[in-house]
C-alpha cells in the first residue's frame, strides 16, 4: 500500500511575536509569518506552489499570491478543523507532495483577538460547525469552549478519578516550559497552588485550566522530501500522519462517550505509518485549550490506558527532564493560541537541534497533535533526518 | 442603558417543529418513520437506516444526569446576573441527550434521576431539570 511516511519535510517555520493587543490584522500577522518561514527554509516567497491557509476568516489563496508573488501556485486547500487544521494540514499537504501535485506548501495561520467583536463567547457562534451548540445550548448559558468542553471532563473526573492537582501538573509544566521561550506570552513561574487558587471559570475548569487569548501569527513549510535534503534546515521528516473525528462531532452533548476525542482514531494510524511505538517518541507537543484535553489526548492516544491520564501527568513527567517533556514552548495555556500552529513550529526546532534553551537532549522522534472544534483530531510523527 | 438579552435560539424548517413544541411546555424528539430510531439533536437523515422520513415524538422529559459544569464566569453578559449557574446534561429515557439548566439545590451526580420542564418566558422556551422525587 502506498504510504506517505517521509514523503514530506517540514523545510521552514516563522512566528511574529505573540502578544495581546497588536496592530496588525490577521492577514497581516499571517504575511509577516510567511515571510519569516520562507526565510528560514532559504526559499524566496515566489517559489511557494502550494498553500494551505488555515481557518475561515483570514487571508485566502488568491491573497496570497497577490502578496507573495507567487507565479504558478498548483495546490490550495482550506482546512475548517479549528485547532485539530495544523496537524490536519501536514497529512494533506503531504498527500499533495507525494502525488507530484507540488513542491512547497505554505501552511499559515494568524488571529487578532483583540477587537472586542472577536471575544471567545462570540466568535465560534458564528461557526457553521458549532451551529447545534448555537441553536441548543448557546441560549441556555453554553457560550464559551471552557463551559462546553467541561462536561467532558466533570465525567472523566467522576469516572475515574482524575484531581484538580493533575490539571494543574499540566498548567505547571507548560508555564515552566514557557519560561525558557523569549516568545512566550506568561513570564511569571506558577506553582500547583497557583493553580488551584485561580479563579473557577466553568467547573472544574479554572483561569489556570484555559489556554490564552492571544494575537499573533506563524507558519511552516513542507516541502518534498527529496528536495528538503538540499536546503537550508536540517532535514525534518512528517513520517506519519493522520486524522480523526468523534462520534457526533457536532455535539459534545449527543456524544455516545463525550471523554472520547477524534485523535483516539487517528493515533495508531500514525504510528502505524511512521513505524514507531510510543517508547520511540522523545518529545510531543499536544494541543492543549485546556489542561483536561491533554491528558485526555494522552489517554486517547496510548501513552496510557483510558482513565489513568490523570496519575500519568504528575510528578513532573511532563517537564523537560521527564519521561515524555510535552509542550516544550508552553504550549496554548502559556506560549499563545496561534490553533497549535505554534505546536509544529516547535517539534520542528526541537528535531532540528534548535529548541534553545528548551532543547530536548538527543530529540530524533517527536509527535504534534491537534484538537479541534468540538473533538476533532490530528496527530503527526515527525523525526529528524 | 441598553439591556442586553440572552440569545435566542434561530430554528431551520428541520428544527421549526422543536421549538413550536417547546413553546407549548413540550418536548419532542425526532423519530424515525421507517425504524423507530429517536435523533436529537435534528437531523435530516436516520444514520441507522438513512429514511429522510421522521415524526415527532413526545418525550416525558426523564431522564438521568451524564455530566454537568458550574458556570462561574459570564462569557456573556446577559448570564452576569444568573452566576453561578448549572448546565446539566441528560441520558432522556427515549435514547438521546439533553442539556438543561438545573433547577435544584442538590449538587448534581452521575446517573440521579431528573425530570425536564421547558420554563416559558416572554418568547423564551428554556429547557431546565429538576431532581426527580421518588415515587
Amino acid at each position: 500500500m502506498y504510504s506517505l511516511r517521509d514523503q514530506a519535510c517540514v523545510t521552514g517555520v516563522g512566528e511574529t511575536a505573540y502578544m495581546r493587543g497588536s496592530i496588525k490584522n490577521a492577514f497581516e500577522l499571517q504575511l509577516e509569518a510567511s515571510l519569516k518561514a520562507c526565510s528560514d527554509a532559504g526559499l524566496k516567497p515566489s517559489e511557494i506552489d502550494g498553500v494551505i491557509p488555515i481557518g475561515i476568516v483570514s487571508g485566502t489563496a488568491e491573497d496570497f499570491i497577490d502578496n507573495l508573488g507567487i507565479t504558478d501556485l498548483r495546490f490550495s486547500a482550506l482546512i475548517p478543523h479549528g485547532g485539530a487544521s495544523p496537524v490536519m494540514a501536514l497529512q494533506c499537504a503531504a498527500s499533495a507532495i507525494a502525488m507530484g501535485v507540488c513542491k512547497h506548501i505554505l501552511i499559515t495561520f494568524g488571529r487578532n483577538v483583540s477587537a472586542a467583536s472577536n471575544k471567545a463567547g462570540a466568535r465560534i457562534h458564528n461557526m457553521p460547525q458549532f451551529h447545534y451548540v448555537t441553536e441548543f445550548e448557546y441560549p441556555i448559558g453554553s457560550i464559551a469552549p471552557a463551559q462546553i468542553y467541561a462536561p467532558m471532563a466533570t465525567r472523566h473526573m467522576e469516572l475515574y478519578g482524575t484531581t484538580v492537582a493533575q490539571f494543574g501538573a499540566v498548567a505547571v509544566a507548560c508555564r515552566t516550559h514557557a519560561l525558557l521561550n523569549d516568545n512566550a506570552v506568561m513570564k511569571k513561574p506558577i506553582t500547583l497552588e497557583d493553580h488551584f487558587n485561580s479563579r473557577m471559570i466553568s467547573d472544574p475548569f479554572r483561569l489556570l485550566d484555559c489556554s490564552l487569548e492571544s494575537d499573533g501569527g506563524a507558519a511552516i513549510i513542507v516541502s518534498a522530501a527529496p528536495i528538503a535534503k538540499d536546503m537550508k534546515q536540517p532535514v525534518v521528516y512528517i513520517s506519519g500522519v493522520a486524522e480523526g473525528h468523534p462520534d457526533s462531532p457536532g455535539s459534545i452533548t449527543q456524544r455516545p462517550d463525550m471523554t472520547s476525542l477524534g485523535i483516539a482514531k487517528a493515533s495508531h494510524r500514525a504510528f502505524e505509518m511512521a513505524g514507531v511505538k510510543h517508547a520511540d517518541i522523545d518529545v510531543v507537543e499536544i494541543y492543549d485549550c485546556f489542561t483536561y484535553a491533554v491528558i485526555r489526548q494522552i489517554e486517547d492516544m496510548g501513552f496510557c490506558e483510558k482513565g489513568e491520564g490523570g496519575p500519568f501527568v504528575e510528578n513532573g513527567r511532563l517537564h523537560l527532564d521527564g519521561d515524555l517533556p510535552t509542550n516544550t514552548h508552553g504550549g496554548l495555556l502559556s506560549q499563545a493560541h496561534v490553533w497549535g500552529l505554534n505546536h509544529v513550529v516547535e517539534l520542528t526546532r526541537q528535531l532540528r537541534g534548535q529548541g534553545g534553551r528548551a532543547q530536548v537532549r538527543d530529540a530524533k522522534i517527536g509527535l504534534v497533535s491537534g484538537y479541534g472544534d468540538l473533538g476533532d483530531g490530528a496527530v503527526a510523527i515527525m523525526r529528524k533526518g | 442603558m441598553t439591556i442586553i438579552e440572552k440569545p435566542l435560539p434561530i430554528p431551520n424548517a428541520l428544527s421549526q417543529p422543536y421549538w413550536d413544541a417547546a413553546h407549548q411546555g413540550r418536548l419532542v424528539l425526532q423519530c424515525c418513520a421507517s425504524c423507530n430510531t429517536v435523533r436529537h439533536y435534528p437531523r435530516l437523515l436516520c444514520t441507522q437506516c438513512y429514511s429522510d422520513q421522521y415524526t415527532w415524538q413526545e418525550s416525558l422529559a426523564k431522564g438521568k444526569i451524564h455530566s454537568w459544569t458550574v458556570a462561574h464566569h459570564a462569557f456573556h453578559v446577559a448570564f452576569k446576573e444568573d452566576l453561578p449557574y448549572t448546565l446539566v446534561t441528560v441520558d432522556l429515557n427515549e435514547g438521546v441527550r439533553a442539556m438543561g439548566v438545573w433547577r435544584s439545590a442538590q449538587q448534581p451526580q452521575i446517573g440521579m434521576p431528573v425530570q425536564g420542564k421547558f420554563l416559558l418566558s416572554e418568547g423564551r422556551a428554556d429547557l431546565q431539570f429538576n431532581v426527580l422525587a421518588s415515587s
